[in-house]
Parts: C-alpha cells; structure tokens; sequence
C-alpha cells in the first residue's frame, strides 16, 4: 500500500513536472532556444498567487486567474524585449545568456520585493482529499487535482495543436521559418502566442507545485525548472506526449528513489537515467531523428 | 614573429602586467583585505573560463557542467593534501596535489566525454548539466576515513565507517573536507593562469587546434577530409576538462571547509562561467581572461549597493548581449558607425 501512494505522489509531482515540460517543449520546439528564465516564470506566478490570495483574503481563484494573466504578459514581453531582437543572432548561446539575464533580473526583482525568507504558501486546492481502502490509501486532495489538470492541460494542447489554424501555424513555423512565412503564417506573432501558452502553464504549474511543497522563495523555481526541461529532453524535446511522459518518468523515479534508496542521491539518479535514455535515444523518447545532410 | 605568436605574447603580457599592478598595490598597502581576499577567486574563476572556452569556443560544444570537474579537482586535491599534510613537505604536496587533481579530472573528463561526445547541440548541453549535477550529489554522499587500518569508505553516514578510536574523518558527506592547507596563493593562481594559457594557446596554433577548429566549423567536411572526429574532440573535451580541475585546486586550497554545494559547483555556477566566456567573446581566450576578472569583480565592487547589484548585473547582462549580437543592432551600428571605419577597410585591401 505505502509503494501505491508513493507511486501516486510521484505521478503527481511528474504532472507538475509535465505542465512546465509542456511549456518548455513548445518554446525549444519554435524558438529553438533554452529558456532558462521558464523556471523562473513559475516563481512569478507563485508570488502574484500569494500576495493577491493575501489580499482578497485568502481567496485563490482570483489570485490564479491573476496569475495567469500577468505571467501570460510577462511571457510576451520578455519574448518581445529580450528574445525578439536576438532571432537571427549569429551564435545560439547570445540567446541562451540573455534568458539567464532574465532569469537573474527575475529572481532579484522578487529577492527585492519579498525578501530571501522563504514564505509560507497556502494551498489552491481546499479539498481534502480521499480515503481508500479502509483508510490505508491517503490520497490528497492535491494529488488528485494536478494530475487531472496535467491530462486536461494535454488534451486540450494536443487538439490545440493538431485542430486548429494557430495550432498548425506553430507546427509550421517550428518545421521552417522561412517556409511558414511563405506561406502567410505571421511567424513572430506565430512564436509570441507559444510564449504566451508556456508562460500561463508555468503559472499553472506554479499553483500546484506551491499547493503540494508550500514552500515560496525567489529560488522556488529554478531546480523545478531544470528538472522540466530534462522531462523535455527525456521525451523527445518538440514532442508534446514526449513532455508528458517524461515528466511522469521523472517524477515517478524522483520520489521512488527519494523513498527506497537515498534522498540525497535521488537528484543524481534522475539525472543518471536522462543520461541513460540519451545515450540509447539520442533524441528522447518520442522525438525525432533528423538525418543532417551535406 | 607571426601574427598569432605576437597575439599570444600580447595575452601572457597582460596578465603579467594586471599581476605587477596588484602587487605594488598590495604592497603599498592600497588594497583592502576584502580586495586581497578576491584575487585567488579572481585567477581560478579566469582559469576554468580559459577551460570552457576551449570547450565551447574552439570545440564548438556547449558544456554547462564544467564545474562538476572543478569539483572533482579540487576533492581529489584537498582528500590528497589531507592526507599527506604531515608526511610531505609544503612544496612537492602542492605540486602533487595539482598533478592529482588534475589527472582525476581528466580522467572524469575522458569517462564522460565517452557518452557526451556522441549527442549534438543541445541535447549535449543538457547532458553535461545532468553530469555536473550528478558529480556534486555523488560527492555530498562521500564518506571516506582513515585509521590505523587504512581508508574506509561509505555512502551512507561517518558512523558506517567503522573506524579505529585514532581515525579521522577526511570527506564528511555534504559537510566536506575540512581544515585543507591554504596554500594556494596569488601568484599561483597567476603562474597556473599562464600554464593555462600558454597550453591552450599552443593547442589552438597547432596541427591538432587547426583539426579541433575544422570540427567545430563543420564535422562532416572534417570527417571528408581524413579528420578523426571522435579523437580530436576527446581530446579538446579532457584537456578542458584537466585545465578545470587545474582551477578546482586552487579552489580547494584556498577555502577552509570544501563542500560540493551548488553555490560553487551547482549548474549556476557553471553558467556563471559561460557568462563569462560568451562575455568575453566565444573562441576568444584572451577575451574570456578579462571578462573573467571583470565580472567576479564588478558584483563584488557593487557591495555598496548590495541589494540593487545582481538586479544591475542582470539588466547589464541583456542589454550587452542585445547590443553585441542583435541582427538589427548590429547592421544600425554598421550604418552608423560605418562611414569612420569605411576608409580603414579601403586602405586595407588596397595593401
């Protein structure tokens, strides 16, 4: 019964893993870069939830849907301030450190409004939870709603991607630039609204992870953020099933370790199987194999 | 002299120079102690940016781990040092201590270049993070001790040791080593800086740099032309790797209570060195030297106003890579400024 509930919370902390893979998939998948700031777009929607849910008096949908919008915002402006002029730069790093700068600016600026003390976080989800099997299975309330949210958030992007115009732009667009625009795709606005959709499920994935390890400082997000963007690369990085998968694997193994072998070494064993898997899929799980040409 | 003999020279020069400045001003009494305390950090941070430069600059391969060697030089260094601080005299232990640190890290750096070296762009970079994350979380579970019997070892606690009542703990899982001789000193830290470079230069001037270069521009027509690819980039991948452990023993001597934390060996700390190095201007080794002493130093000058530093050190950060690389900018920059260096350009291919 105990390996069924750690097997449960892995499984919810790989969709929290999976939410933010989601959003990192989608924007290497277009913009093919890292950006390493995704992690930090998670904190940013853990603050706006704890000082809106504060001020309303504990009321977190509001604070959510805040969330959301502002990190939504903050998606495209950083998009458009920082990573829009550098398109085209004639090295891949240029992009790659200046989305550690603004992964920085982002962590300093909270450093500066709420402090280095690590705050308490109160959870989105107020249910408790349910009792199986004679009280021997405790699921909580959490658990269930973030894996439920992870299947609805990947449905819903599949269809996205797969049955609508936009959807089909950005496959374009991820395929060949040159090529969508040809074609009348608006590949800038086309590359924005992924940013749009990545920043809004890390505020996503910000809620939950905050509900089930309410612990907030300016850090929260950086490992979390690694941690998705190896989920992305363990899937196949571009393919959406691949983030989901990956991130449940990661999951799943993070806890499992943390409870069977060694709490300080289940970093490394996560990093040791995307190691493994690369080495026998150098291109992840689902993804892609490209043949480069001459 | 050729051109490029002349732009080492020019390299070794200013370091030569940057160390004399600092030590007349030590000795005039014009640095604060606070400074004095930063000039080690300041030429093992510049050694591991010439480290990641050859990696990521001349091999072409983006590495975000490279702390991960330093952390395995400066804990083979400082376990050696610990061990033998009573039995060898200063000099020769400090001189085997760095032949120690640095062969285990090329050792580590050939192991994992094995697997690395197979994936491409940024699968690598992701891999070599993964790497350097895993040296640091295996280190924190290290215990190692030494009694009348000899070493014990253990991954769980001290207390799995088992050891004798005369046995001393050296590596104490995340707490560390403790109590490593501080030997090592400014003007080692600037004699292994020039070791550093006068290696990774020579590299670069010779036969195999010429081969390593051809790799980065484009593997397959290096491949076509008889270029052995795998070895040539084993190859720049240990070295860079050995130069990193190179600087991970100055790290260890220089610091009283060694931990594997990630403030210093975490993937932070590696991208901080990519900073440096894409700062510095990527392939360029004397640029990552000076972007390497610029930058540890800026954020510690800016002490003064302690809470704005690292928020300035960020703008400063976007707005100069915008500027440096932007497509745009660049060519506003050409329109702008072109007309002063049009004449300079003319001249030249009239010569």
């Amino acid at each position: 019964m105990s390996f069924l509930t750690y097997l449960i919370n892995g499984l919810s902390l790989g969709s929290i893993y999976a939410i933010i893979a989601l959003g990192y998939t989608m924007v290497y998948g277009i913009a093919k870069m890292l950006n390493f700031a995704h992690g930090d777009f998670i904190m940013v929607g853990c603050y706006i939830i704890f000082s809106v849910s504060g001020a309303m008096s504990g009321n977190s949908a509001v604070g959510i849907i805040v969330a959301i919008i502002l990190c939504t915002l903050l998606g495209v402006t950083t998009e458009f301030v920082a990573y829009r002029p550098l398109r085209g730069a004639s090295s891949p790093l240029a992009v790659l450190i200046t989305a550690i700068g603004v992964s920085y600016l982002l962590e300093n600026i909270a450093l500066l409004i709420y402090g280095a003390d690590i705050k308490s976080f109160s959870s989105v989800v107020k249910w408790e939870g349910l009792s199986l099997a004679g009280g021997q299975l405790q699921i909580q309330g959490v658990t269930i709603v973030t894996i439920v949210i992870s299947v609805v958030i990947l449905i819903a992007l599949q269809l996205f991607i797969n049955r609508t115009k936009q959807g089909q732009a950005m496959l374009a667009a991820s395929e060949d630039k040159g090529a969508a625009a040809l074609m009348g795709i608006n590949v800038n606005r086309t590359i924005a609204l992924t940013f749009a959709i990545g920043s809004a499920l890390a505020a996503i994935a910000g809620a939950l992870l905050c509900s089930a390890y309410p612990s907030l400082s300016p850090y929260t997000g950086a490992m979390p953020g690694i941690k998705a963007f190896v989920a992305a690369v363990l899937g196949g990085i571009g393919s959406i099933p691949g983030a989901m998968i990956g991130g449940l694997v990661l999951g799943i193994v993070e806890i499992l370790s943390k409870t069977y072998i060694s709490s300080q070494l289940s970093d490394a064993i996560v990093f040791g199987i995307l190691v493994v898997v690369l080495l026998v899929r150098p291109t992840g799980i689902l993804g892609k194999k490209v043949q480069e040409k001459v | 002299m050729n051109k490029q003999t002349k732009n080492n020279l020019i390299t070794y020069g200013i370091v030569i120079a940057f160390y004399i400045i600092f030590e007349i001003l030590i000795l005039t009494g014009h640095l604060s102690s606070h400074m004095k305390g930063l000039l080690v950090p300041m030429t093992y941070y510049a050694v591991i940016a010439v480290a990641l430069n050859l990696c990521v600059g001349i091999l072409g391969e983006l590495s975000i781990g490279h702390c991960g060697f330093m952390c395995i030089g400066a804990f083979a260094s400082a376990f050696f040092s610990k061990v033998t601080e009573e039995s060898l005299p200063t000099a020769p232990r400090f001189i085997l201590a760095f032949i120690i640190g640095i062969a285990f890290a090329a050792l580590f750096g050939f192991l994992i270049g094995i697997p690395v070296l197979r994936l491409k762009g940024d699968y690598l970079a992701i891999v070599t993070l993964a790497f350097g994350e895993i040296i640091k979380n295996v280190i924190n579970a290290f215990y190692i001790g030494i009694d009348s019997n000899g070493l014990h070892f253990s991954m769980k606690s001290s207390m799995e040791l088992g050891m004798e009542k005369d046995g001393n703990i050296i590596v104490n899982g995340a707490m560390g080593i403790t109590g490593t001789p501080h030997n090592s000193s400014f003007t080692i830290g600037i004699i292994v800086l020039l070791i550093a470079l006068f290696v990774v230069q020579n590299l670069i001037a010779s036969r195999d740099g010429r081969a390593i270069m051809a790799i980065r521009d484009n593997y397959i027509a290096a491949e076509a032309c008889g270029v052995n690819v795998t070895s040539y980039k084993m190859m720049a991948f240990t070295i860079s790797a050995a130069i990193a452990g190179a600087a991970g023993v100055l790290f260890s001597h220089n610091i009283t209570t060694l931990t594997a934390s990630s403030q210093y060996f975490g993937y932070n700390a590696s991208i901080m060195i990519l900073v440096y190095v894409v700062l510095g201007g990527i392939g360029n080794i004397r640029g990552s030297v000076i972007a390497a002493c610029i930058l540890y130093l800026l954020p510690e000058l800016l002490r003064g106003f302690s809470t704005y530093r690292m928020l300035i050190y960020s703008i400063v950060l976007i707005v100069m890579m915008i500027i440096n690389w932007s497509p745009k900018v660049i060519e506003w920059r050409k329109r702008t400024f072109g007309r002063f260096s049009f004449k300079k350009a003319g001249a030249k291919e009239a010569v």
